[in-house]
């Protein structure tokens, strides 16, 4: 069931993202051959996909922490990949990410890691900035732990405190790298609410990283699986579950394939 | 395998493990000038950190004067117990302090003081950079519109250019004391004229010298230091690597520029 209606966007409409076959291969070994999506504003896309699929690698293409062999990535009409470094500044300006294992800064504690972009990007006084940082440590059902070091958190605690940061900006474009991995149902449930409730109140484009079925339909626009460098489906989640492929019913119902894992 | 596919192979394997070598060279050579280059770029860029710069000036200056002080001192110490021994044989203990005070502000104390803080910040500096990198919190970093060597990079090596003439000043006077105390104190020497001697054949050329190739110096670590912790990979073992090859290969360049910088600057 989809929470926010999704206004059908206008085919005039462009893209937010508009990622143009993009390669990447590592040392001789391929990890995205070719892969071409176009998210569009206000979408929630959820990539899934098997571990090492290269789900980490196609995220950080689309902010610019990794320069493809060959593609494009286009942010607003802007190509990131071509752009300077001042544009590329001004173009990441619009997202905020949080990373697999929180990235946070260990030298902060978790108050400052929160504030770190604001101080930065805004002009927001110190009590402004503390209420949003508190607000945004409670959407995380995180409250209370302001003064703590990242060192004193649980893997869990530390990729949520990466969850608010990346929120503090109230960002346009939202990129969250497994979000919900290694958290108990019921704050994985949480986590997947926020995302959901963020959805409802700003205009905000998201794309999630996803093992967790369950909370890919909650979230989800639509549901893209990465396999061997390429989206080989996109849809709808009610289409998702029904598309015929073997690798994709497997995946949705957690069970082995017959043929390995190349 | 044939005889000559055998010889083949056992004249590739060395030459191939030179070229590369040669490549890995280039390849740091180049790491060094880009965020040498880098640097330079974004020094005097908006917004300015005042309060990193000054937690890292504290870091590299006052943190670092017992080190650098107790080298200066006791090089001082040794130089003058050397040299007067060995000019004791031709009557000319006289020059003792001369030498000395020559030695030290001219070469000795820029180039120990900056292999001391070789060995305690370009070696901390990887280790930070480094693991910043490998928990990715360089990529959160520029994930936030922020720019890395803006924001670590800059800091720390103007901090480090800038601490070291000053340590060096330090390790000037603390190494004349040194001298002047075992001439003095130790081989008997007159008070009076060791300090004459020492003053009167030092310019303030070889002053100012010795503190320019301590910023030089200075620059360098910092340069190498922050390089090798901003390109790590694998993990704590990369971490580890570079924090290992920041301390060697600062304190080589150091040595052999320290050649091309005397030789330039006099
Ligand atoms: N910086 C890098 N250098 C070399 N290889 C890399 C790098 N980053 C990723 N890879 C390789 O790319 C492949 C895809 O990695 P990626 O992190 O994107 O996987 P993933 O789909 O996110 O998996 P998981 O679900 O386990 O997080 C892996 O084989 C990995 O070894
Ligand atoms: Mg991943």
């Amino acid at each position: 069931m989809n929470p926010s209606p999704t206004p059908a966007p206008s085919p005039a409409a462009p893209p937010k993202i508009a990622v143009v076959d993009l390669w990447k291969s590592f040392s001789g070994k391929p990890v995205l051959k070719g892969l071409t999506v176009e998210i569009s504003s206000g979408e929630s896309l959820v990539i899934v996909g098997g571990s090492g699929a290269g789900k980490s690698v196609f995220l950080k293409h689309l902010i610019g922490l990794i320069r493809p062999d060959r593609g494009r990535v286009i942010v607003d009409g802007q190509d990131l990949t071509s752009a300077d470094a001042a544009v590329g500044l001004e173009l990441r300006k619009k997202f905020g990410m949080s990373f697999q294992e929180g990235a946070l800064f260990d030298s902060l504690d978790v108050f400052e890691n929160i504030a770190f972009p604001l101080r930065r990007h805004t002009r927001m006084t110190a009590a402004e900035i503390a209420d949003r940082v508190r607000e945004c440590l409670e959407l995380v059902h995180l409250p209370g732990v302001e003064r703590k070091s990242p060192s004193e958190l649980s893997g869990g605690m530390r990729r949520r405190v990466g969850l608010a940061r990346a929120i503090a900006m109230k960002p346009e474009i939202l990129l969250f790298d497994e979000p919900n991995t290694g958290l108990d149902p019921i704050t994985s449930a949480v986590i997947d609410n926020v995302i959901v409730e963020m959805r409802e109140h700003l205009p905000v484009t998201m794309v999630t990283i996803t093992h967790d079925m369950k909370s890919a339909f909650r979230i989800a626009d639509r549901v893209a699986m990465l396999r061997e460098g390429v989206l080989i489906a996109t849809a709808p989640p009610d289409e998702f579950r029904r598309i015929p492929d073997p690798y994709i019913q497997k995946f949705i119902a957690g069970e082995p394939l017959e043929e390995e894992v190349a | 395998m044939s005889s000559s596919a055998r010889l083949l192979h056992s004249v590739r394997t060395p030459l191939e493990a030179v070229g590369l070598r040669t490549t890995a060279l280039f390849e740091e050579a180049g790491r060094f000038f880009f965020i040498l280059y880098q640097t330079g770029y974004w020094l005097l860029r908006r917004p300015f950190d005042g309060r990193q710069w000054l937690r890292q000036m504290v870091r590299v200056g006052v943190d670092s004067i017992p080190v650098v002080g107790l080298t200066a001192l006791f090089t001082g110490m040794v130089m003058a117990l050397q040299t007067y021994r060995g000019f004791e044989r031709f009557h000319a203990e006289a020059y003792v302090g001369s030498v000395v005070s020559l030695s030290l502000t001219r070469e000795l104390a820029p180039v120990l003081a900056a292999l001391m803080i070789a060995g305690r910040i370009g070696s901390s500096l990887a280790a930070e950079l480094g693991s910043m990198r490998v928990t990715e919190q360089i990529d959160a970093l520029y994930a936030m519109a922020t720019e890395p060597i803006h924001y670590l990079i800059v800091p720390r090596v103007a901090a480090t250019t800038l601490m070291l003439p000053p340590l060096v000043a330090c390790a000037d006077g603390l190494g004349i004391l040194g001298g002047y105390g075992v001439a003095v104190g130790l081989m008997g020497a007159n008070p009076v004229v060791y300090w004459e001697k020492t003053f009167q054949y030092l310019d303030l050329n070889d002053v100012f010298s010795g503190l320019i190739k301590a910023a030089a110096f200075g620059l360098i670590l910092s340069v190498t230091g922050c390089a090798k912790g901003f390109f790590t990979s694998g993990g704590a073992e990369g971490v580890g690597r570079s924090t290992t090859a920041a301390v060697v290969m600062a304190s080589l360049v150091i040595l052999i520029s320290d050649f091309f910088l005397t030789k330039l600057l006099f």
